[in-house]
C-alpha cells in the first residue's frame, strides 16, 4: 500500500513540488506582512493584477512545449489594447463587437507569426523578436504616442467586475454557493475517474488516502471562496481564468491535438513520420497565442481604463518565467497549463508580498531572477536523479 | 599463452526495475581481437559503457582489471588515459570542424597555452596515413562518407595512445568495400599490439577477424570460445546467442502468396536540396502475404525510396503512381499513407522513430490516436490497456509502460517502434534495415509479422 502512495507521489513530484513551493512562499509573506497578504481585499487584488500574465502564460506554455518561444506577446497585447481603444473610444463601437474583433486581430497577428515559424521555418526567436519590435512600433503609431481613455463602463467590468449577489448580506452569498457547488462537482468527478480506473484494473489511492485527498480539495475550495466572499465575491476575471485553465488543460491532456503538440516538442521528425501535421499544429499554436495575447491586452486595458503605448512592456518575460518555473522544458515536449499557472502565481505572490513588506522594485527584480534560476535548477536536478 | 589485458569480473548493473547485467565476466587477452556477441538488448553496449566509464565506478557491482590493475573509472576521460577508447555506433564527430580539429578535440596540441596548428597538422597527417586516409587534415568532416568518418574515429583513438579499442557495431553503416577496409585496419592494428573488442551482428565478419568470442544473453555471460581451438561455426555462435539449436537460422515459414495488393510504378524522386535524381523510375509490386526485400548499398536510395512512398517524407518533385488492390492512391501526406495502411519502420529509431522523453504507451499510440479516442478526446485508460497488450505480446522488457522510451535498451526501443506500427494495422510496411541485417531473434520475429 505504501508502494502505491509512493508511486503516485513520485510520478507527480513536479506538480506537488510546485504547489508546496507556492504554499510556502504564501505562508512566508503572510507572516512577513503581518497577515495582510491573505486579507480578502488583497487576495482579490492578487487575482486581478496577475490575470493578464496568467492568460499569457497559458498560451506561452503551449508555445514552449512545441519547442518554440514567443517574445512578441507584450507588444501584441499593447497593440490590440490600443486598437480596441480606438474602436470603442474614438468610433463608439459597442464593447462586445470591439472585443470579438480585437480577439480576431490577435489571432491574425498570431497567424502572421505562425506562418513564418511553421511554413518558412524561421526560428521563432527571430520571428517573434521582429514581432516584438514591429507591434510595439505599430502601437505607438496608432496611438500617436498618446494614451486613449476612458473605456465604456461595460468594458471595464471585464477586469473590475464581480459576480452579483442576491439579498444584502455581510458576506457574498452567491460566492459561498459557488464554492459548495464546485466542491460537489469535484467530488463527483474524482469518484467517477476512480471508478473507471478500477474498472481497468489500475492502481488507485487506498480509500482513507483518497478521502483525505478529497477533504483537502474541498477545504481549499471553500476556504478560498469564503475569503473572496468576505470582500466583494468572485471577480469576473477569475471565472474567465478558471474557464481557460479547465479548457486548455483538457485540450492539452486529453485531446488528439494536445498529444500532437507534445509529440512535436518531443521529437518533431518522429512526430511527422507518425502522421502528425507538424506545420499545421505549430501554426495553430501561434494563432492561439496571438488570440490569448489579445485577450491579455484587453484585460490590461480594461483594468487600467486606458490604452497606453507603454502597456505590456516585459509581459513576455513574466509569461515565459511563469512557464519555466511551472516545469516547462526549454527544449520542448514538457510542461503543463496548470504548472504555468502555478508558476505565474509564485511570481505574482512574490511581487505582491515584496511590495507589501516595502521592498523596492530593484530588490524585487533581483529576487525574482534568482527564484527563476533556482526553480529550474531544482527541476533539472530532480530529472537527472530520476534519470540515472 | 598471452596474459589478459582486461578482465571484467562479476559485473552487475541494474537500471530502475531491470537487471541489465548480472555477474558478467569478460577476459580479453593482450593483442587479440575479441568479439562480443548477443541479441539486441542482451547487454553488450551496457557492458562496454561500464568498461569505458560512461557508467562511473559505484553505479555497478564487480571489478575491472586492466593490465593487472584494478580500475575505478569515474568518467570516459579516465579510461582514455589508461588507453581504453570506445567508438560508438553513432559517431561522435563534429561535422562543421575539420579532420584535424576533430582528432585533437579535447586533446589540443598546445604550446604556451595556444593551439599549435603546425604540430596538429603534422600529427594528423601521420595518423591519417596509418589508417589509410589520403584526405587533407583540413577537410571538413561533413564532406566525408560514413566509411571515412569511421576511419577518422580510429585515427582519433590512435592519437590517444589506445591499447584497447572498443568498436560498437563498426561496420553496421558501411558498405562491403568500406567494411573490408576497416576489418583489415583492425587486423593491422592487432599486428602493432593493439587489442580490440568488436561488437557486431555480422557473424561472417567476426569469423574472419576474431580470435575469441564472448557470448552474452539476457545480461549473463553464456560462454567464451576460442575461435582457433574450438572450431566455431556461425551456427554455433547463434546457438549461444539465442539459447537453442537453430536448424534454420530464419524462422520456418510457408508463405501463402496471393494476388498483387500494392504496386509502385514509374517512381521518381529528386534530392531535397541538390538537382539530382535520387530515385529513377522504380517499379515494384507486393503480393498478399509476401515479403519484398529492397537490397542495395548505403546511399543507393533504399531509405529514400521507402520514405518518399510513405507520404512524401523525403525529396521533392516526386512523380509516379501507387496502386493498392488495383486502385490508384493519392498519398500526399504521412497521414494519407497511414490511412491507406502503410507503415514505415525506420532504422534510425532515436531520430525518426521515437519520442525519447515520452513514455512507452504514448509512443505506441501516437500514429493511431484516432483509434483510442472519441470526438478527438483520447481515452487514456484504453491507451494503457493497448500499451500493456503490446508490452506482453512483443516482450518489451520494462517494469511498466509508463517508462520513458529513452531509458530502454536499443532492442527494446525497436520493439516499441514495431508496436507503434502494428497498432494501426498496416497492409504493407516498409522496413529499412541495414545491409546484411542483424540475425537476432527479435528481428526474425519482425520478419515473420
Amino acid at each position: 500500500m505504501m508502494d502505491v502512495i509512493k508511486n503516485v507521489f513520485r510520478t507527480n513530484i513536479r506538480q506537488y513540488g510546485m504547489i508546496v513551493a507556492l504554499v510556502l512562499i504564501t505562508l512566508l509573506f503572510q507572516f512577513l506582512s503581518d497577515g495582510i497578504l491573505l486579507k480578502p481585499l488583497n487576495v482579490t487584488n492578487l487575482i486581478q493584477q496577475n490575470s493578464y500574465i496568467l492568460v499569457l502564460a497559458i498560451g506561452m506554455v503551449m508555445v514552449i512545449i512545441t519547442g518554440h518561444i514567443d517574445l512578441s506577446v507584450g507588444s501584441v497585447a499593447a497593440f490590440v489594447g490600443a486598437l480596441s481603444a480606438i474602436m470603442m473610444v474614438d468610433y463608439g463601437m459597442p464593447f462586445y463587437a470591439a472585443t470579438v474583433l480585437s480577439l480576431l486581430i490577435g489571432a491574425a497577428v498570431g497567424a502572421w507569426q505562425g506562418f513564418w515559424v511553421a511554413y518558412v521555418r524561421i526560428p521563432s526567436f527571430i520571428v517573434t523578436l521582429a514581432g516584438m519590435l514591429l507591434f510595439r512600433g505599430l502601437t505607438m503609431i496608432v496611438l500617436n504616442g498618446q494614451s486613449i481613455a476612458p473605456f465604456p463602463k461595460a468594458f471595464q467590468k471585464i477586469s473590475t467586475g464581480f459576480l452579483p449577489d442576491f439579498g444584502s448580506n455581510s458576506v457574498h452569498m452567491l460566492t459561498i454557493v459557488v464554492g459548495a457547488a464546485l466542491s460537489l462537482v469535484t467530488v463527483v468527478q474524482e469518484l467517477r475517474s476512480r471508478r473507471t480506473q478500477q474498472k481497468y484494473g489500475f492502481d488507485v489511492l487506498p480509500m482513507p488516502w483518497f478521502v483525505l485527498k478529497l477533504a483537502v480539495m474541498v477545504a481549499v475550495i471553500n476556504i478560498f471562496t469564503f475569503v473572496l466572499a468576505r470582500y466583494k465575491g468572485i471577480p469576473f476575471i477569475l471565472i474567465l481564468l478558471f474557464a481557460l485553465v479547465v479548457v486548455y488543460t483538457f485540450v492539452m491532456k486529453r485531446t488528439v491535438m494536445g498529444r500532437h503538440v507534445y509529440a512535436i516538442g518531443g521529437n518533431e521528425k518522429a512526430a511527422k513520420l507518425s502522421g502528425v501535421k507538424t506545420k499545421k499544429v505549430t501554426f495553430w499554436v501561434f494563432v492561439n497565442m496571438g488570440a490569448l495575447a489579445a485577450l491579455s491586452g484587453l484585460i490590461y486595458a480594461a483594468r487600467l481604463n486606458a490604452a497606453t503605448p507603454k502597456a505590456g512592456v516585459n509581459f513576455e518575460l513574466d509569461a515565459i518565467a511563469a512557464a519555466f518555473i511551472g516545469g516547462a522544458s526549454a527544449s520542448g515536449g514538457i510542461g503543463t497549463v496548470v504548472g504555468a499557472i502555478i508558476g505565474g502565481l509564485v511570481m505574482g505572490v512574490m511581487n505582491n508580498g515584496m511590495s507589501l513588506i516595502g521592498l523596492g522594485i530593484d530588490w524585487q527584480q533581483g529576487i525574482k531572477g534568482l527564484v527563476l534560476l533556482l526553480a529550474v535548477s531544482f527541476d533539472i536536478y530532480n530529472k537527472n536523479k530520476s534519470g540515472a | 599463452m598471452m596474459d589478459a589485458i582486461l578482465e571484467m569480473r562479476r559485473i552487475t548493473k541494474t537500471f530502475p526495475g531491470v537487471k541489465a547485467l548480472e555477474n558478467v565476466n569478460l577476459k580479453v587477452r593482450a593483442g587479440e581481437i575479441h568479439a562480443l556477441c548477443g541479441e539486441n538488448g542482451a547487454g553488450k553496449s551496457t557492458l562496454m559503457k561500464v568498461l569505458s566509464g560512461v557508467y562511473p565506478h559505484g553505479s555497478y557491482e564487480g571489478e575491472i582489471l586492466f593490465k593487472g590493475r584494478i580500475c575505478q573509472f569515474k568518467d570516459i576521460k579516465q579510461s582514455e588515459q589508461m588507453g581504453i577508447v570506445i567508438i560508438h555506433q553513432e559517431l561522435a564527430l563534429i561535422p562543421y570542424l575539420s579532420i584535424a580539429e576533430n582528432i585533437f578535440l579535447g586533446n589540443e596540441q598546445k604550446r604556451g597555452g595556444f593551439i599549435d596548428w603546425n604540430e596538429t597538422f603534422v600529427k594528423t597527417k601521420a595518423l591519417l596515413e596509418t589508417v589509410g586516409l589520403k584526405e587533407h587534415p583540413n577537410t571538413l568532416i561533413q564532406s566525408l562518407g560514413v566509411g571515412k568518418q569511421q576511419l577518422v574515429e580510429i585515427a582519433k583513438a590512435l592519437s590517444k595512445k589506445v591499447q584497447l579499442l572498443i568498436l560498437d557495431e563498426p561496420t553496421a553503416a558501411l558498405n562491403e568495400e568500406d567494411s573490408e577496409n576497416l576489418l583489415k585496419l583492425i587486423l593491422q592494428l592487432k599486428a602493432q599490439g593493439i587489442s580490440s573488442i568488436i561488437i557486431s551482428h555480422k557473424l561472417n565478419e567476426i569469423a574472419k577477424v576474431a580470435d575469441s568470442i564472448t557470448i552474452i544473453r539476457d545480461g549473463k555471460t553464456i560462454e567464451t570460445l576460442d575461435m582457433r581451438a574450438d572450431h566455431v561455426t556461425e551456427d554455433r555462435i547463434i546457438k549461444g546467442m539465442v539459447g537453442r539449436d537453430l536448424t534454420n537460422r530464419y524462422p520456418e515459414r510457408t508463405p501463402d502468396i496471393g494476388e498483387t495488393i500494392f504496386e509502385v510504378r514509374n517512381w521518381n524522386v529528386y534530392h531535397p536540396q541538390q538537382d539530382r535524381k535520387v530515385i529513377d523510375d522504380v517499379h515494384f509490386h507486393i503480393r498478399r502475404g509476401e515479403i519484398v526485400g529492397i537490397a542495395g548499398l548505403m546511399g543507393a536510395g533504399r531509405t529514400e525510396l521507402a520514405m518518399s512512398i510513405f507520404g512524401r517524407s523525403y525529396g521533392r518533385q516526386i512523380s509516379g503512381q501507387i496502386y493498392k488492390n488495383g486502385r490508384e492512391l493519392r498519398i500526399r501526406t504521412v497521414s494519407d499513407a497511414i490511412d491507406n495502411g502503410i507503415a514505415y519502420v525506420t532504422e534510425d529509431r532515436k531520430q525518426y522513430g521515437l519520442i525519447l522523453i515520452d513514455d512507452i504507451k504514448r509512443n505506441i499510440t501516437l500514429a493511431n490516436l484516432v483509434r483510442i479516442s472519441r470526438n478527438t478526446v483520447v481515452n487514456e485508460n484504453e491507451e494503457f490497456v493497448v500499451a500493456e497488450t503490446f508490452r506482453r505480446k512483443m516482450n518489451i522488457k520494462t517494469p511498466s509502460v509508463l517508462q520513458k522510451t529513452g531509458n530502454l535498451s536499443g532492442g527494446n526501443q525497436q520493439k516499441v517502434v514495431l508496436s507503434k506500427w502494428i497498432f494501426p494495422n498496416p497492409i504493407s510496411s516498409c522496413w529499412t534495415n541495414r545491409p546484411g541485417g542483424s540475425t537476432s531473434a527479435p528481428n526474425m520475429k519482425s520478419i515473420r509479422l
